[in-house]
């Protein structure tokens, strides 16, 4: 028992104060792409050819050069290849967003996760249970959603809590990509989840397929089984991405509607 | 058995497909059970497409069958001593009479065999597939049969025991916790496991067969996320497995990061389990320390590629990021912080009697079962085996390096914890005595064309064990076979006999103190 005090007294405090305070991130963090389609060259394919999961498509006559955060693995193959550094890294680490569509970074910047609607706010805004699936999912968007009930992120503080049965949660958080021997698991557990309920996406997989996507094995993520109220993208996503669209989505980070 | 010596391979070596013997089957399946006899070890056993021979097409993975191909059988073993790899082949039509009932370890390569090639070995005690994956096109599998054509691992036939009083508990495949995708079926009689069937392959994405034609862009990531907290283990076995075939040898540098990767990769892995066993027993204190010092250690291997879980860090041909001086010293500050945390939270587990008492004689696996079912890594050595791919078949930057291979004899939970304790001491050492000292060189180097009609073997040892990735190429030197071995492979099986006369609730700890990969298993 003594033991056991005095490692605790060692070991002290070690929550962090996010969101109050900038979450401290390694200086080869590739956080949410920026894209400033001005500078491509005419006819330049250099950032698609080397993209592993074809989420950057380059300027034509039609559109801006444009980056799909949701397929996006964030290796920054597409940084190093371009000549005029018309595609660059923040070191932003928030890019939550609440439409498939928002997750498509042009010269304007993403559109951030906005709050669940009234309703769902007050149902769940200061109680959110979750149940998480994981299906065909590399077990690194997994770890890192685990890593948020360590004492570091403490998600407990924010009402936040994952649960152990469907019945118990509000909702699902959902990582990989589908695969087909998980599709009616998953179907059974959303069903079993009791009405309103809504389903976090996280990870590339979750939201594209990522780097299974095209895969037969694969359903190309959690659009084709359940409806999906929050992507949260990354491979995997950083464990301060995932808590601010958790944030974002309760009402606990505002994000002012457009 | 005939004259012909199977091919002798370094770890990380290229073998021309045409040396590689073709034996009889007969003779094949001899000598694979005359070496398991007497002390060898079945690394690898798989099917690859065959066309006959002086017909002038490509044969993949993925292209139409011909009526007269045939699969060719690899077996790749580990034997003698100090042990060797050896590589033979066989080939075969439709079936051949199965290896499985003189030498358990091949059992589940059999199933894999028959799933994926729909070649049946005859006589095999338990024919069911493995992933229930779609089978080679063309050919039919085992995964059609089962289940009236849907394929989900938990609604296949189950090994069952009957008996007034014998009940049967279905758990997944979706868990309690945060975990991965499995189905686990006990037959119980009242708390006591009499036996464990595991069945997996939710989390079956298609790997080995979508990189059947490249490599090409994608290859890396496919390879990064097989197993997402193994990223610099599979990573390194498939950047050595290319390297072998390019003939081209990354600079010393490349080859040291690559190694201080991989052991804080271990370190974090092992520091987080321990926690997690902490967890599991009810011991909440070590739990969330061990819990919170994991996310310092992948801090760290962020700190060097800017990723949590070294996602982009090595590539085939080398690294693609240094470490400067001044990274090198704030990182060995923090590595250093940790490690404090780490031999101040470890004393918590040692000296408590509630560890002592849930950890000891549960969950015991034998030395003989572990040598009969071919137990790798962990497991392997806290049942007493010294088996470490970074000893017994060195190779990057380990082959200039003597690693101690640390074990534990009693097979038990307490052995799977204090390896891994150990295992921690160890690559602390080994990335203090190296981070400061690193080599020169440029990274990456440039790789040349691969080799047509080869076979690259590379093993790494991940924190779990030997991963083996054999990379086969076809005579446009595209990859026309790409076979890949997690450690969890070889050691699901440890874990449902750890199980059998256990209590039924001592399965989450014993689950935990084996911490397998679903999805290096299913790929």
């Amino acid at each position: 028992m003594i033991r056991v005090l005095r490692t605790r007294l060692g070991q002290g405090r070690r929550t962090v104060a996010y969101p109050a305070e900038a979450p401290a991130l390694p200086d080869r963090f590739v956080g949410r792409l920026a894209v400033d389609s001005a500078r491509c060259l005419p006819g330049c394919r250099d950032c698609a050819e080397v993209c592993p999961t074809d989420a950057i498509s380059p300027r034509s006559e039609e559109i801006q050069t444009r980056v799909d955060l949701g397929r996006c693995v964030f290796c920054a193959e597409c940084i190093r290849a371009c000549p005029e550094a018309a595609v660059t890294a923040t070191r932003d680490h928030r890019m939550a967003a609440r439409r498939r569509e928002d997750l498509l970074v042009g010269d304007e910047s993403l559109r951030l996760a906005e709050a669940l609607d009234a309703r769902l706010k007050k149902l769940l805004g200061r109680s959110l249970k979750l149940r998480q699936v994981s299906a065909g999912g590399c077990n690194a968007c997994e770890a890192d959603v685990n890593v948020l009930n360590t004492v570091v992120f403490d998600l407990g503080r924010f009402g936040i809590q994952f649960v152990a049965s469907p019945r118990h949660a509000d909702g699902l958080l959902i990582t990989g990509p589908v695969t087909h021997n998980m599709d009616l698991a998953l179907r059974k557990t959303y069903e079993a989840v009791p009405e309103p309920r809504i389903v976090i996406a996280v990870g590339a997989c979750a939201i594209s397929g990522g780097p299974y996507e095209g895969h037969p094995e694969v359903l190309n993520g959690a659009t084709a089984v359940v409806p999906v109220d929050l992507y949260v993208p990354g491979c995997p996503p950083h464990p301060y991405t995932i808590l601010d669209g958790l944030l974002r989505l309760i009402g606990r980070i505002d994000t002012p509607r457009r | 058995m005939s004259q012909t010596i199977p091919t002798i391979t370094p770890n990380g070596g290229v073998l021309p497909l045409d040396e590689i013997p073709r034996l009889p089957v007969q003779d094949f399946r001899e000598f694979l059970i005359r070496r398991v006899r007497s002390g060898g070890r079945v690394v690898a056993l798989f099917a690859a497409p065959y066309a006959v021979p002086n017909r002038i097409r490509d044969h993949a993975w993925g292209a139409a069958p011909h009526e007269n191909d045939q699969a060719r059988l690899f077996a790749v073993l580990a034997d003698g001593k100090p042990p060797t790899l050896l590589v033979a082949s066989s080939v075969v039509g439709g079936e051949y009479s199965s290896i499985t009932p003189e030498c358990p370890q091949v059992h589940m390569f059999e199933r894999e065999i028959a799933e994926q090639f729909g070649i049946t070995p005859l006589g095999h005690p338990w024919l069911k597939p493995v992933r229930f994956q779609p089978p080679c096109p063309g050919r039919e599998g085992l995964s059609r049969h089962e289940s009236g054509g849907k394929a989900l691992p938990a609604a296949s036939s189950f090994f069952s025991v009957e008996g007034e009083e014998v009940h049967e508990v279905a758990v997944g495949p979706v868990h309690a916790g945060i975990i991965e995708p499995g189905h686990f079926r006990f037959q119980c009689h009242g708390e006591t496991v009499f036996h464990l069937e595991i069945a997996l392959g939710f989390q079956h994405r298609g790997v080995e067969r979508a990189v059947i034609g490249g490599p090409n862009n994608r290859t890396p990531l496919l390879m990064e996320t097989l197993a997402g907290d193994t990223t610099i283990g599979h990573a390194t076995a498939y950047a050595q497995a290319i390297e072998a075939l390019c003939g081209c040898t990354p600079s010393p540098r490349a080859r040291m990061i690559r190694a201080i990767a991989l052991e804080l990769e271990r370190i974090a892995n092992h520091v987080g389990d321990l926690g997690a066993l902490a967890n599991d027993i009810g011991f909440l204190p070590p739990a969330a320390y061990f819990g919170r010092l994991r996310g310092d250690f992948l801090n760290l291997t962020a700190a060097l590629c800017g990723n949590r879980f070294g996602r982009g860090l090595v590539r085939p041909g080398g690294v693609r990021f240094d470490l400067e001086p001044d990274r090198v010293s704030s990182m060995l500050g923090a590595f250093r912080l940790a490690m404090e945390d780490v031999h101040q939270v470890g004393p918590l587990l040692w000296k408590s009697h509630l560890v002592t008492d849930r950890f000891n004689g549960t969950g015991v696996v034998s030395r003989e079962q572990a040598v009969e079912l071919g137990l790798v890594g962990l497991a392997a050595r806290a049942c007493g085996l010294e088996r470490d791919v970074r000893r017994e078949f060195a190779s990057g930057f380990y082959a200039d390096a003597q690693a101690p291979c640390h074990t534990w004899p009693t097979g038990d939970v307490f052995a799977r914890a204090h390896v891994r304790w150990l295992e921690i001491e160890q690559s602390a050492q080994f990335i203090e005595n190296h981070l400061q000292r690193l080599s020169d060189g440029a990274t990456p180097v440039p790789l040349g064309a691969l080799a047509p009609s080869s076979c690259a073997i590379s093993l790494v040892e991940g924190w779990r064990g030997e991963i083996c990735h054999v990379a086969i190429t076809d005579t446009q030197s595209r990859l026309s076979r790409y076979k890949i071995v997690d450690p969890s492979f070889h050691n699901w099986t440890g874990l449902a006999l750890a199980l059998r006369g256990q209590q039924i609730s001592d399965f989450p700890l014993c689950n935990k103190s084996f911490n397998l990969s679903y999805c290096g298993h299913d790929l």
